[in-house]
């Protein structure tokens, strides 16, 4: 359980749109790293890259390496499906599985894969509920459907669903841009919470929260409309956001962007 | 003579609102007459038709032997006897083109959706289904006389309608199957992919489950269409009073079918005949089409 990630001169494509550019950055483990930059900037890119994800969408390529604790996952032997096992991620609108109650919800990555032992289903949903700061609230109603949870009641439930296929790595790509200032909270004590077992990146636009849950900040920048993002600069959070290396990070942290 | 500054109805400048314009009023007035008019010209037909049938079959539907018996051995002015074989013959044939056409028409909608994107293949296959949604009736049931009775060899049979009524009734299964896999959000695919999950499962396991009330809804429609179409029993099998079981040979009946027959049959009897098919078949359809909606209320994604 949680391994680093090391990525090395990693370029993405959109078709022919060169979306990112030679992003090269280590991510260590039971650590939370945070992605920042203004929209279009391909932070989000990076992430979905990160599980292979990048390449669901048509015309995507990929060139350069991630390696998850030396293995690349791009290695022309490796399955993306099995990447993706290891390697989990919650995304930006909470998407529960609206067939499915809340205990199914939770465990359909195993279900799926084959585990059929109900009291090992059972105790795996009890166990990511819990992690995830959700049991107390659903344990009554775990067979209603997910789709009637609020919003951040559904988001931790999608971090359940991630976390119960134990995953090595957890991607978020803004968890928390969908929901409340308390939801918002709740999540980010959660994140706090699932350091010590996960190694974390979360792309974020809220820099309070990239300063309040991070150790690590990455910040990417486009050069103009039709360029290729950029990682500028990545640091110890507190340095990035007290005494950042380059000029533009300064500029965008402090609000003088653009 | 002194105003009273202090009343407040009193506005200093002319007031902002106004009432409704006269030419507004008279479109306002236009525009309803007109959409009252379409719904009356609308719901005029639908409600005579409805009575024709029901004045005129009603009345036969209520003896047990209409749905018990068939009109074997009975002259076409004696009167009794039943539609049994009528009704089996409308719902086998039915059956067996939907046993058909479901498994083709989904999977073609899964390719289309999941997997054929916007190659040439897919492009290929969504202007076939196109052009055979346009296929007339008879012409399908032409198209199956021809090879499947003249060219193959067969005789007439219930199956040959199947066959045809399966022509007619795919295009109308990838159709709404395609609409309704669309609409299932990408962010469900994700969030499954994202688990691990692989995309066939993801497709059998999520996607369809989530579309599963629509497609269902669309197919029960789909088979209320075909079980209605008379052009296809009329070329392709031959009318029977008496029940035939086999699909494969021999003359078998369905309501469509047994309504033409009957036109033919100037007596009271024959009469009778006609109009308790066709409020049996109106029957069937409507009972279809209330299965839809019960199936999909059923297995809608729900919240609560």
């Amino acid at each position: 359980m949680a391994k680093r990630l090391d990525i090395k001169d990693l370029n993405l494509y959109y078709g022919k749109f060169h979306a990112v550019e030679n992003v090269s950055l280590a991510v260590p483990p039971k650590n939370v790293t945070a992605f920042i930059g203004p929209s279009g900037c391909g932070k989000s890119t990076v992430l979905r890259s990160l599980n292979r994800m990048h390449e669901v969408a048509p015309g995507a390529r990929v060139e350069g390496k991630v390696l998850l604790d030396g293995e690349d996952i791009y290695a022309s032997t490796v399955d993306p499906v099995e990447v993706r096992r290891t390697i989990g991620m919650v995304f930006q609108r909470p998407n529960p599985f609206p067939t499915m109650s809340i205990r199914d919800n939770v465990v359909a990555g195993l279900k799926l894969a084959g585990v059929k032992n109900k009291k090992e289903l059972d105790e795996v949903a009890e166990r990511s509920l819990r992690g995830a700061n959700l049991w107390n609230e659903v344990k009554d109603r775990l067979d209603r459907p997910g789709g009637g949870l609020s919003g951040g009641q559904q988001q931790r439930l999608c971090i359940a669903r991630a976390i119960a296929v134990q995953p090595d790595v957890l991607l978020m790509d803004e968890p928390c841009s969908a929901l409340d200032p308390i939801s918002t909270l709740a999540i980010e004590d959660l994140i706090t919470e699932l350091k010590k077992d996960y190694t974390i990146v979360i792309v974020t636009h809220n820099m309070q929260q990239a300063a309040r849950v991070s150790d690590q900040t990455a910040f990417f920048n486009l050069l103009g409309v039709g360029q290729p993002g950029q990682l500028i600069e990545v640091d110890d959070t507190e340095k990035i956001f007290s005494n950042p290396g380059q000029k533009a990070t300064e500029d965008y942290i402090s609000g003088r962007f653009g | 003579m002194s105003t009273n500054l202090a009343d407040p109805t009193r506005l200093a400048t002319p007031p902002t609102f106004q009432a409704v314009s006269l030419s507004r009023r008279i479109k306002n007035g236009f525009a309803t007459t007109l959409v009252w008019g379409a719904f009356l010209i609308a719901i005029i037909p639908l409600v005579w038709v409805l009575y024709t049938v029901i004045q005129r079959g009603f009345p036969v539907i209520l003896d047990g032997d209409w749905w018990q018996k068939s009109l074997s051995g009975l002259l076409a002015r004696q009167q009794g006897g039943g539609a049994y074989h009528a009704i089996y013959g409308t719902l086998v044939q039915g059956l067996v083109c939907g046993i058909i056409s479901v498994p083709i028409g989904i999977m073609i909608a899964i390719y289309l959706v999941e997997y054929g994107g916007r190659s040439k293949l897919a492009k290929a296959t969504t202007f076939m289904v196109d052009i055979l949604t346009g296929v007339p009736s008879i012409v399908a049931a032409l198209f199956v006389y021809t090879v499947w009775i003249t060219y193959a060899g067969m005789g007439r049979s219930a199956f040959a309608v199947s066959i045809a009524l399966v022509l007619l009734m795919v295009p109308v299964v990838v159709r709404t199957t395609e609409e309704m896999l669309k609409i299932v959000p990408d962010e469900l695919r994700e969030a499954s992919y994202a688990l691990g999950i692989p995309k066939w499962k993801t497709i059998v396991k999520i996607v369809i489950p989530t579309a599963l009330s629509g497609i269902l809804t669309g197919i029960m429609l789909a088979l209320a269409r075909v079980m209605g179409e008379t052009a296809p029993v009329l070329v392709l099998a031959a009318y029977a009073p008496f029940i035939n079981y086999n699909l494969f040979s021999g003359p078998m009946a369905s309501l469509p079918l047994m309504m033409v027959n009957e036109r033919n049959n100037p007596t009271q009897a024959g009469f009778e005949r006609l109009w308790g098919a066709a409020i049996t078949l109106v029957l069937i359809i409507t009972l279809f089409n209330l299965l839809a909606t019960v199936i999909s209320r059923v297995l809608a994604p729900k919240t609560k």
